[in-house]
């Protein structure tokens, strides 16, 4: 059996819903910065692909169905590679 | 027993989909570092940035965008179309993936051309006469969507094997992690351009 | 070499010789072909150093000039740390051991495996061929810092490429070796009836799979400045050299933690074998050996104290670093603590691991004073530095390295090396290795360079004890090696299990047949447990 785990075939319809809502976040985003936002439009744009990232990871490539290992791996990950960024800022924040 | 036979293991396909996770980490990393390197320089030269993006084709970046955002739901359903047993539908869905990604490589040689004959390209003497803030946007511009093209390129070529081996039915419903990991690493080519795009495109 | 049947080294594939071996996805041939590949790149490396000691015995020119020791105190470093250190234990022991040790018949990607080992030929093949071509020899130093990189003249591209290909090499291992360890441990062997060495090993898995991809990025655009003038790193262009500090260091601290947890496995292997006895707080040095893995990840700018960084970055990172110094003196407390009350035996493996943890103390005691920033002020850049690393690397990595291959040499090869003569070859090397070392720690104190060709005269005479350190050391490896070569050609027959070791290599064959286990075990007890060997 190749997938023990994983019995639960996602309906095309769930896709389709994640892709228009990937396809309205992308337009807000275009939107939202389109504005004289200074300083916070990095934030802004960023939070956009954050959340359009979360989905694609979460509905897209499985996360949400599969074992929690996978889930657990990335956010391992993710987190290790935000404090090294965080880490580098102390530098150039503070020169 | 005192004679070991061959031992045939049955195939995991966790560990091959584990495999591939590991791979895309190894990926989110390498493009972390440019990441880094992006919000560095970015720091330190707000306002030439600022302008510099408006440089950019705000219309071809969310066409791209929207057209990668499609094409990862093409190959998601189209695991789900194999496990369905929808043979037909799952090789109408790679294919329409692999072609997305050739229009999006066909979009980029447009817009790297217009940005070429203008000049502004990497060691150029018209972006070195532009100033600091201007090459650097540029270089960053150039090296981050290059690498990104290459793993596009990867990515098509992944799906063309992948495609192939459904159409000989070697990947199928109950043995197709193939497909999954095929897709995965399509996915990952395009989480990177969801952030590619708002730090180019959506600064200005 | 040792033929017994129905052992691994028999062919019964298509190929026979040497085509046999290298297109083998044997892990156990796999690990041989590491062993044959990184004791050549040692040994080229080795002679590096001692050209080096050569022209430091007297200040001046010696034996050559400034260019020339540039080119080769880089090509010694480039060999040493990718060719040798980083891929090393991993490579070597970890594949010929891991399967063995979890009672898996191979790897989880076998053909991956064998990739991997052609990758280290590829980049070695491409990185020693800067040496050759028109530019001359890199001079940057291993380290190939920024903007120097991008305007010298000498031959970057290949070695910077090369230092990439390897890089591959060291991800795809990693990657090989977590799938591993995840998915094919025997039945009942749970987690925490893993072996210590295992545990290791996929403790540094993890950082060889996310660290290196940060080098490769930064490799990447070294090229881009030498090619493209990118200006990312160039100040006459906008850009930091400081930022490419930061991003090589973010891998090459990490780096220095591949080197050294599997070393530390090996250590937890030996010790409780060879004191008859289970290794003290088991599950303490699985702990440290993570958070190890993990806050070596927040350290890397303890190489950067004197580049230029905020005074915040300078304070974080003399904390953080002392902060990681924590696991590892677990690890200390917990290795003695199992030799005390334990049945000592002597052997070779043992005297590698003893003094494993002396050259390791001080390597890591002089590590606290480098990374703290008061005192790292006066001795960055001194050899000072440079008897530091090679205390912790040389040292710990180099002598469990020299405890593994005397433990498992009877596994591998099927027969034991000449007992008398190890010992004999030990005891010069670590004379050779102590007063090689230790004079430079007194000497970049002192104030003396490290990467110059030439020193200030008062700097001589612990110079000159330095260098016939340098050969009293060579001399114990000759004999070190020439005793291993012998021997696995010609030393007498060795059982299964001559050091009668709990964990499950020493279950099966010496040498192992080429499936490892007629029938995979099932684990029931806990690892290091003596309670049922005598």
């Amino acid at each position: 059996m190749s997938h023990p785990e994983n019995n639960h075939i996602v309906p095309y319809r769930t896709y389709v819903v994640i892709l228009l809502t990937l396809l309205s976040l992308t337009a807000l985003s275009i939107l939202v910065t389109s504005f004289e936002l200074g300083p916070i439009a990095v934030s802004a744009a960023l939070l956009f692909a954050t959340i359009k990232t979360t989905l694609v990871f979460t509905y897209f490539m499985h996360l949400k169905y599969d074992q929690r290992i996978y889930a657990i791996m990335v956010s391992v990950v993710l987190l290790v590679f935000i404090i090294v960024i965080v880490i580098t800022f102390l530098d150039y924040s503070f020169r | 027993m005192s004679q070991p036979a061959v031992h045939t293991e049955h195939f995991d396909a966790t560990a091959s989909k584990i495999g591939m996770w590991l791979f895309i980490f190894t990926e989110l990393l390498l493009f972390g570092g440019l990441f880094i390197v992006y919000s560095v320089i970015r720091f330190s030269h707000q306002a030439a940035f600022h302008l510099a993006a408006e440089e950019l084709d705000l219309v071809m970046g969310a066409t791209n965008t929207g057209l990668l955002l499609l094409s990862s739901m093409t190959i998601a359903m189209s695991v789900s179309a194999i496990q369905f047993g929808h043979k037909r539908f799952t090789l109408f869905l790679i294919c329409f993936t692999i072609l997305i990604g050739l229009v999006f490589l066909v979009n980029k040689y447009f817009e790297w051309s217009l940005k070429i004959e203008h000049g502004l390209y990497p060691g150029s003497a018209t972006l070195h006469g532009l100033g600091n803030g201007d090459t650097l946007f540029f270089g960053l511009y150039f090296f981050m969507t290059g690498l990104h093209a290459l793993h596009i390129i990867a990515g098509v070529s992944i799906l063309g094997w992948v495609l192939v081996r459904v159409a000989r039915d070697q990947v199928h419903a109950t043995h197709f992690v193939h497909l999954e990991n095929g897709a995965l690493y399509w996915h990952l080519v395009d989480v990177i351009w969801i952030f590619l795009f708002p730090l180019f495109y959506l600064i200005s | 070499m040792t033929i017994h049947q129905g052992s691994f080294y028999e062919n019964n594939g298509k190929y026979k010789g040497i085509m046999a071996w290298i297109t083998s996805t044997d892990h156990k041939r796999i690990g041989l072909l590491y062993l044959y590949s990184i004791a050549t790149a040692f040994t080229l490396a080795a002679i590096l150093g001692l050209l080096m000691k050569l022209e430091l015995i007297a200040p001046g020119k010696t034996i050559m000039d400034a260019k020339a020791y540039n080119g080769i105190f880089t090509l010694h470093g480039i060999t040493m740390i990718f060719l040798v250190v980083i891929p090393g234990m991993p490579a070597v022991f970890g594949n010929f051991m891991l399967p063995l040790m979890i009672g898996a018949r191979d790897v989880a990607f076998p053909r991956l495996n064998l990739f991997s080992w052609w990758l280290y030929v590829l980049g070695a093949l491409v990185a020693i061929s800067s040496q050759f071509m028109g530019g001359g020899p890199p001079d940057t130093g291993w380290t190939f810092y920024a903007p120097y990189s991008f305007r010298t003249g000498t031959n970057m591209l290949p070695a910077v490429m090369g230092a990439f290909i390897l890089g591959f090499s060291s991800i795809l291992t990693g990657l090989n070796f977590i799938v591993t360890i995840h998915r094919m441990r025997a039945p009942g062997m749970d987690w925490f009836k893993m072996p210590l060495f295992p545990w290791a090993l996929y403790g540094t898995a993890w950082i060889q799979l996310l660290a290196t991809p940060i080098v490769g990025i930064t490799l990447l655009m070294v090229v881009g400045e030498r090619l493209l003038h990118i200006g990312f790193f160039d100040p006459a262009l906008g850009g930091d050299p400081v930022l490419y500090q930061h991003l090589f260091w973010i891998y090459s601290h990490p780096a220095v933690y591949i080197m050294i947890l599997p070393a530390m496995g090996v250590i937890s292997e030996i010790l409780p074998t060879f004191a008859r006895k289970p290794i003290f707080g088991y599950k303490a040095i699985i702990v440290s050996t993570m958070l190890i893995a993990i806050v070596g990840y927040f350290v890397w700018g303890h190489h950067m104290y004197t580049a230029g960084m905020s005074r915040t970055a300078l304070f974080a990172f003399s904390i953080l670093s002392f902060l990681v110094a924590i696991p590892s003196a677990i690890k200390i407390f917990n290795w003695i603590s199992t030799l005390y009350k334990g049945s000592i035996h002597l052997e070779p493996p043992f005297y590698w691991a003893a003094s494993f943890l002396f050259v390791f103390m001080i390597g890591g005691l002089t590590g606290l004073i480098l990374g703290s920033l008061a005192t790292d002020m006066h001795v960055h850049d001194t050899a000072f530095v440079v008897a530091h690393f090679h205390y912790i690397i040389f040292g710990g990595v180099g002598f469990a390295f020299f405890g593994a291959i005397h433990y498992w040499f009877p596994k591998i090869f099927g027969r034991m090396y000449d007992k008398g003569w190890a010992t004999i070859g030990w005891i010069i090397f670590f004379v050779g290795f102590v007063t090689l070392y230790t004079p430079m720690f007194y000497l970049g104190m002192m104030g003396m360079p490290r990467r110059y060709f030439d020193y200030l005269p008062q700097f001589h005479s612990w110079n000159i004890v330095s260098s016939f350190g340098a050969m009293i050391l060579i001399a114990g490896l000759v004999i070190i090696i020439t005793n291993l070569v012998r021997s696995a050609r010609m030393g007498p027959i060795a059982e299964a299990n001559p050091w009668l070791g709990s964990t499950l290599e020493w279950t099966i064959p010496s040498p192992p047949p080429l499936e490892n286990f007629e029938e995979i075990p099932t684990v029931t007890r806990k690892p290091y447990d003596y309670s049922e060997i005598s």
